[in-house]
């Protein structure tokens, strides 16, 4: 069993704060398309078209017959054959956390691959593998215990391969919409320790507030995205104490681009999601890239809470979908500069919303909680890319598949 | 005209003897608008982008982008804003004659209805009986409302939004008539968000202050501060909006110049 995590203690002023390294980049085109994967919570490898043999790690070419290499969904079993602890590295991240336990597995899928241990996996355990992503967006593969093991979350390896909300500090963004308070409240029961819900207009009473403000651990902060003053003035105050940010700010309203649409309203929409999510990340990136490597409780992630029309567009929705697509453009352009610095950057992808802004569009709509489900999965896994609902989903898997349909398809 | 009439409130305003208070509330992003029901356009608030502050964008100087609606802040309502005032002649901010920029101002202090009641209306009987006992309202004058609201900036009593609507006080119907066509008023000049009352939207006919000053050519100033610090009579309103092409109105500086005899 894992020892369970306890919150850390305050940390000593007269220490520095330690730094947190990343690995050098210098990964094959190959391992990329693997970590695109991960980055969607799949388990895959590389299987040979001609000889039909499971590869790892990533190749250009198959190893046995030089045939071509495609990527494909594969069993997430393996057992472990050998295991051995890493006592010393050169590596300036791995060797501020030794002894690091890594095992030869051998997948069901076929290859025997290096693996980075669970504390519950020893030699001869069949396991469950994980396709991760490690703090510096490189896949990597996990062993877990084959069944739930008591607090195996809180495995100080596993911890560093996620972005799980237990024990840390975060920030939600947009405390006055169902969202952002269903978002704060999973957190909470997450493990999060504290849970600042922003309100980007404290004058102003908002459906909720009473029930949310008195849940322990919500500690309500002004925070208007559409405001630079007022987002620098929070993270000059809260900075250097929020491990995770996760943005749920929307600002959605139905419209067509020549007939139908508003021009404020896509003003407003583009200053709140997509600017706004830029003054957020330069407000808040450099604190959070400061403390990757800072304890049980590092700052770990940034979290874009989305609609799934980005990567479409969608008739009826027009601007809020372009600034869905803007948002999704900038959080990719973040995903590579914090991954520099140790954060995740993630993306939680949405069908509508069942909210006052979507009363005219038929279910299936996505709800709060499912949302607040997909934050939670993501951080706890650390996956990329989440879709939190069937219609994202739905979405998703067409777009993958054949993107410039379904860009027609949605928006018919 | 005398030569002398400028260069006398030259040599009082260097002495002091004429004073210059400010009427006008800070334009910052935390400044409350008007609120309207969610699936209407709504006002936007002043932001503030830095542009450059000796930095890589300037290294010599300092300035900000901003944007705002046209009635954020303290500002100017002209007659294009409403309905009733779309077709009357030069009715926007950049077509109204600058010789209406100054104007003298009588101040009505409600202050204490208003602390009673913050859905204090004021009605025409109201305005004779205030006639009696402190002198007529003479002609093109600006109508100033003393409610103490600016006090409450900050705070969410100013726009007091309640579940039933705003909370604040303003004029009913018959009082607008009178300050319009009996009193022959330049305009209605509040410290509340707008020239109605909160709960105006439910008045018979709707938003009186609105439609009948901006349909009989008359101004509204709203989000003033400091009315308290006015003499009833005889100070001088100068209310200049920004000069915005086919504008319906404003944020500007509102200032009063109040001389020492009022004192
Ligand atoms: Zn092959």
């Amino acid at each position: 069993m894992t020892n369970p995590l306890t919150p850390p203690k305050r940390k000593d002023p007269l220490l520095r704060t330690h730094v947190g390294h990343v690995s050098p980049n210098l990964r094959s085109r190959a391992a990329t398309a693997m970590a695109a994967r991960a980055g969607q919570g799949r388990f895959v490898l590389q299987v040979c078209h001609d000889c039909r043999r499971a590869t790892y790690p990533p190749r250009d070419r198959c190893p046995v017959c030089w045939g071509e290499l495609d990527w494909q969904d594969q069993p997430r079993g393996a057992v472990i054959e050998a295991e051995t602890t890493v006592r010393s590295s050169v590596d300036l991240f791995f060797r501020d956390h030794l002894p690091w336990r890594i095992g030869s597995a051998r997948l069901d899928a076929g290859p025997m691959a290096i693996v980075h241990l669970h504390g519950d996996v020893k030699q001869g355990d069949r396991v469950r593998m994980e396709l991760k992503l490690d703090r510096g967006g490189n896949p990597a593969l996990f062993a877990l215990p084959e069944k739930e093991t008591s607090h195996m979350a809180d495995d100080p390896q596993l911890r560093l391969f996620t972005a799980d909300p237990k024990v840390r500090r975060i920030l939600v963004t947009d405390g006055r919409e169902a969202t952002g308070q269903a978002v704060a409240s999973a957190l909470l029961d997450a493990g999060a320790t504290t849970v600042f819900l922003g309100n980007a207009d404290p004058l102003m009473r908002y459906p909720g507030q009473d029930r949310i403000e008195a849940i322990d651990g919500i500690e309500p902060v002004a925070l208007n995205l559409t405001d630079t003053g007022s987002i620098e003035k929070l993270a000059a105050q809260l900075g250097g104490r929020v491990d995770i940010v996760v943005n749920t700010a929307r600002f959605t309203r139905s419209g067509g681009v020549g007939f139908g649409g508003k021009l404020s309203d896509l003003q407003s929409s583009l200053d709140l999601e997509v600017t706004g999510l830029m003054r957020l990340a330069q407000a808040f990136a450099p604190a959070l890239s400061a403390r990757s490597d800072d304890g049980v409780n590092a700052a770990a992630a940034f979290v874009d809470v989305a609609s799934i029309h980005g990567l479409t567009g969608n008739a009826g929705f027009a601007g809020s979908s372009a600034a869905a697509a803007a948002r999704l453009a900038l959080v990719a352009s973040l995903r590579g500069e914090m991954a520099q610095t140790g954060i995740r950057v993630m993306s939680v992808l949405t069908g509508p919303v069942d909210d006052r802004w979507h009363q005219s569009v038929p279910p299936p709509k996505v709800t709060p909680t499912q949302i607040a489900r997909a934050v939670v999965t993501a951080l706890q896994s650390g996956q990329e890319t989440i879709c939190a609902d069937d219609v994202a989903q739905d979405v998703m898997a067409r777009w993958q598949a054949d993107p410039a349909l379904t860009i027609r398809e949605e928006n018919k | 005209m005398s030569q002398s009439l400028l260069s006398d409130l030259a040599v009082a305003l260097a002495s002091g003897a004429v004073r210059v208070i400010d009427l006008t509330n800070t334009l910052s992003p935390d400044f409350p608008v008007i609120v309207l029901p969610a699936e209407f356009g709504q006002c936007a608030p002043f932001r503030m982008e830095k542009l450059s502050r000796y930095d890589d964008n300037g290294p010599a100087w300092y300035w900000n982008n901003i944007s705002m609606n046209e009635h954020s802040g303290t500002h100017f309502d002209a007659p294009a804003h409403w309905v009733t005032g779309k077709d009357l002649p030069s009715n926007t901010v950049d077509a109204i004659p600058a010789q209406d920029f100054m104007a003298p101002v009588v101040v009505i202090d409600i202050s204490a209805e208003a602390a009673a009641d913050a859905d204090f209306v004021l009605t025409r009987t109201f305005l004779e009986t205030w006639e009696r006992e402190n002198g007529r309202i003479p002609p093109r004058h600006w109508i100033a409302l003393r409610t103490d609201w600016y006090k409450r900036v900050g705070t969410p009593e100013y726009l007091n939004l309640l579940e039933d609507g705003a909370h604040s006080p303003g004029p009913d119907a018959g009082a607008v008539e009178f300050m319009v066509h009996e009193r022959n008023c330049i305009g209605l000049a509040v410290e509340t968000v707008g020239t109605d009352a909160g709960q105006a939207s439910t008045f018979t006919p709707p938003l009186p202050a609105h439609s009948i000053l901006h349909g009989n050519g008359r101004f509204g100033l709203q989000c003033l501060t400091n009315l308290d610090k006015l003499p009833t009579f005889g100070a001088l309103i100068v209310a200049c909006p920004l000069k915005i092409e086919g504008g319906s109105g404003s944020p500007l500086r509102v200032v009063a110049l109040v001389g020492e005899t009022n004192a």
